[in-house]
């Protein structure tokens, strides 16, 4: 649910979080989304960083530097002037192959959703999707979007560590991984883009807010371009948004 | 001429560490940095270093070093480790010269549960993110993302004139203290009954023994939640105590995710952070509940502390005098000739 206006709650003397509504939501997070872009255009001297999650946004500041009354009173005046509603502006095509060995839970995912994996990949790569927040370990990037047909629950009890770059469903949400993880969702493929790749400039290419869809690949394809990508080279396209 | 530390023993956990890894939170990833941030920078102070620098953080599991190439000067501040150079025991608060040949072993002592070994000069390790902060779990910064392990060699760089004597360091701000730990309520306090919070306020809580960077694990009591333990996950503060589906909470420290999906009852307050850290598992503790306000008049009180420096007494020297280095007047540079100011 979306609230009538923003919550402004502390995390301790210096971190506040600005909340817009307690679920995940495209709206809501459009809201957090608009409020971090006005953030960024407008600082403030004091605040250290901030990050944007599916319904709210921490501001992480120095209370010695700023206080408490004067960052809520920016927020306040932001919120005030900010439109409601930051468009993407940018689009991101992500390689994604389905088929075996990389779809290592595809099959599993279908069965609990009463589909076949040739549905599941069609659905997954026919939507738009967008960058909700990053979480959970360096460059693992949540999306909105997935289509209500794949909103497969979590598993029971996780499965075992995911595979490099891989491409995953679970909880009403899409999820791009970067290093291996253990995670309770399920892998539908893999893309041989790196999320996170500390040595290249950028180390993440892909912004909260941006947007994306996922290109199938075939095996051979994502072997050349898994090469390409450990060469340094990026692999994901980018288009603008008109 | 070159100079290396070279890890002759080192137990689990001992890491390096500087200031943390800022402005890739939104990237999901973590912040790490040093568990006592007072330690730390009473450590750095107290070996002239760069305020932030990177240092070893050294666990209950303990550290052995030898210096190779040149005289190293160190400065080692923290729990009350039990410190020995060759053989003859130190205070567990000093500065010293680590010469060729010579042999530091640092133990778990009588108490706390981090110290850190701070260097007159600059760990020559690349950083990742802007930062040498050592991340295991994402396997970054430091030593290859690790921690350290017998035979590392930590290359040096820049390194400044060892102290001539051996100096204990005093620092008002790293006395021991079983005051209360002081936290501020929520941000989602509102997800427990008032019962939850009266027991959380009033409980004798321990540290547990699956306790690491990470997050440590209360024992005590469980707390009860008002509304699910489900949240849609959101930002999580260092210090910020989560209360999962079973009731014992987790403070989540250096190591922690940025993000997170269960409710956090309340944040311990910077001020405190440190010296929470510094109580080892099975140690008692209580939590008392204070306002932002009184939050940051003690954050204020501890940069003040920070800022006025350590004291640095010679042990039966030549010198009788005290010495006070202060980041004033250090100014954030290494310097070869320390601006010692005598009292």
């Amino acid at each position: 649910m979306r609230y009538a206006a923003p919550r402004c709650l502390d995390a301790g003397e210096a971190a506040l979080v600005v909340e817009f509504g307690d679920s995940v939501d495209p709206a809501i997070n459009a809201e957090a989304l608009a409020l971090d872009a006005a953030l960024r255009a407008a600082p403030l001297a004091g605040i250290v960083e901030t990050v944007p999650t599916y319904r709210s946004l921490m501001i992480h500041y120095d209370p010695l530097a700023l206080t408490r009354a004067a960052l809520v009173a920016h927020v306040e005046a932001l919120e005030r002037a900010a439109p409601a509603r930051a468009a993407a502006s940018v689009r991101w095509i992500i390689p994604c192959c389905y088929a075996p060995p990389h779809g290592e839970d595809i099959a599993a995912a279908g069965e609990a959703l009463s589909l076949s994996p040739s549905q599941v990949a069609a659905l997954h790569s026919g939507s738009d999707y967008r960058a909700y927040m990053y979480g959970f370990a360096p460059g693992w990037c949540y999306l909105g979007g997935l289509p209500s047909a794949l909103a497969v629950p979590r598993r029971a009890s996780p499965r075992g560590p995911t595979p490099r770059g891989a491409v995953l469903i679970g909880g009403g949400l899409s999820l791009i991984g970067a290093d291996p993880m253990p995670t309770g969702w399920y892998v539908l493929g893999r893309t041989p883009e790196r999320m996170f790749a500390p040595e290249r400039d950028p180390s993440f290419f892909v912004e909260v807010g941006d947007a994306l869809r996922f290109e199938p690949i075939d095996e051979a394809t994502f072997r050349a371009l898994e090469q390409k990508s450990a060469c340094g080279e990026m692999i994901a396209r980018r288009e603008t948004m008109t | 001429m070159s100079a290396w530390l070279i890890i002759r023993a080192a137990g689990p956990g001992v890491t390096v560490q500087d200031a943390g890894r800022r402005g890739s939170l939104r990237f999901g990833v973590t912040p790490a940095g040093p568990m006592d941030a007072r330690a730390f920078a009473a450590a750095n102070l107290a070996a002239g270093a760069a305020m932030g620098a990177a240092a070893i953080e050294v666990s209950l599991g303990g550290l052995e070093l030898t210096a190779e190439g040149e005289t190293i000067g160190l400065a080692i501040a923290g729990g009350e480790f039990d410190i020995r150079l060759d053989g003859a025991p130190l205070p567990f608060a000093c500065a010293l010269a680590l010469e060729p040949g010579a042999h530091l072993v640092i133990r778990a002592g009588r108490g706390g549960a981090w110290c850190y070994v701070a260097i007159a000069g600059r760990i020559d390790l690349p950083p990742t993110l802007g930062s040498l902060a050592t991340h295991t779990r994402s396997s970054m910064g430091g030593l290859e993302g690790r921690g350290l392990r017998a035979g590392d060699s930590l290359p040096l760089a820049d390194l400044a004139a060892p102290p001539r004597a051996l100096l204990a360091l005093e620092a008002s701000w790293l006395a021991a203290s079983e005051e209360p730990i002081r936290a501020v309520l929520g941000p989602q306090a509102d997800y427990f009954t008032p019962e939850a919070i009266d027991e959380f306020l009033s409980a004798r809580w321990r540290v547990g023994q699956r306790s690491d960077r990470m997050a440590y694990r209360l024992e005590g009591a469980r707390l009860a939640h008002a509304k699910g333990h489900d949240i849609v996950s959101d930002g999580v503060a260092l210090g910020a105590i989560q209360v999962p589906g079973d009731g014992a909470p987790l403070v989540l420290m250096a190591d922690r995710q940025p993000t997170g999906g269960y409710p956090k009852i309340a944040n311990v307050i910077g001020a405190d952070i440190g010296r929470f850290a510094q109580r080892r598992p099975g140690e008692a503790f209580s939590f008392a509940a204070v306002s932002i306000e009184e939050a940051v008049a003690a954050r204020r009180a501890q940069s003040e502390a920070v800022d006025a420096g350590v004291r640095l007494r010679p042990m039966g020297g030549e010198i009788s005098t005290e010495l006070l280095l202060s980041a004033n007047l250090i100014g954030g540079v290494a310097d070869a000739n320390l601006p010692l100011e005598k009292e």
